[in-house]
């Protein structure tokens, strides 16, 4: 008799009640879900460093990316870069609002802080991703 | 807003801090454990960078 494979039972996932609240304040201000959940050490190293990040992105003139299809690698950078920098949240929103997006321009420090720009962004989705596990009760 | 002019090592030094901060801040359950890994990572950042740094010096010759 041939083996049938066992499903294995779904997990239900958690209400977005639950989880929603910190992960959106999270992502408009890095570390903002950390304080909603009463986590606030956590929630400052984390507004320090994201906001440090940025803020050195922007002192080193660093451009933000704008969304650009075309072959494989264009898409992948421009439109990956374009999330990297929304993923900052209000600091991103306020940056381009206030005219601080820089053009993007040839130099080496420039680069330096467009990759500083994006890497404050990866940085809150890492913090939202543990604003939502402790939102769900995965982690203390 | 003032400007800044970082060489790649100030800027790689400064990478290397705040992303240890943070993934020492999300990765682990106590704060002990936290302080730790967050040291681990930022002293293999400074591994990698000096250690393909020297690569790189060797490399070009």
């Amino acid at each position: 008799m041939a083996n049938t494979p066992t499903k294995a039972p779904a997990v239900p996932s958690p209400p977005l009640s639950k989880w929603a609240a910190p992960v959106v304040l999270g992502w408009l201000i890095p570390g903002g879900g950390h304080f909603l959940l009463k986590k606030n050490g956590r929630g400052a190293l984390l507004l320090v460093s994201v906001l440090i990040t940025f803020l050195l992105g922007l002192m080193m003139r660093g451009a933000m990316f704008q969304p650009q299809t075309g072959d494989i690698l264009t898409t992948i950078i421009y439109c990956g870069g374009f999330l990297g920098d929304l993923a900052s949240g209000l600091l991103y929103l306020l940056a381009t609002w206030l005219g601080y997006s820089q053009p993007d321009m040839a130099g080496h420090v420039h680069d330096y802080g467009t990759k500083f720009l994006v890497a404050a962004g990866l940085m809150n989705v890492l913090a939202m991703v543990d604003a939502y596990e402790i939102a769900i009760g995965k982690k203390d | 807003m003032p400007k800044m002019n970082l060489s790649h090592f100030e800027a790689a030094i400064l990478f290397a801090l705040f992303s240890s901060v943070v993934l020492g801040v999300i990765t682990k359950r106590t704060d002990t454990e936290r302080i730790r890994y967050g040291v681990r990572c930022f002293l293999y950042f400074l591994a990698a960078l000096i250690g393909l740094g020297w690569l790189m010096h060797f490399g070009h010759g």
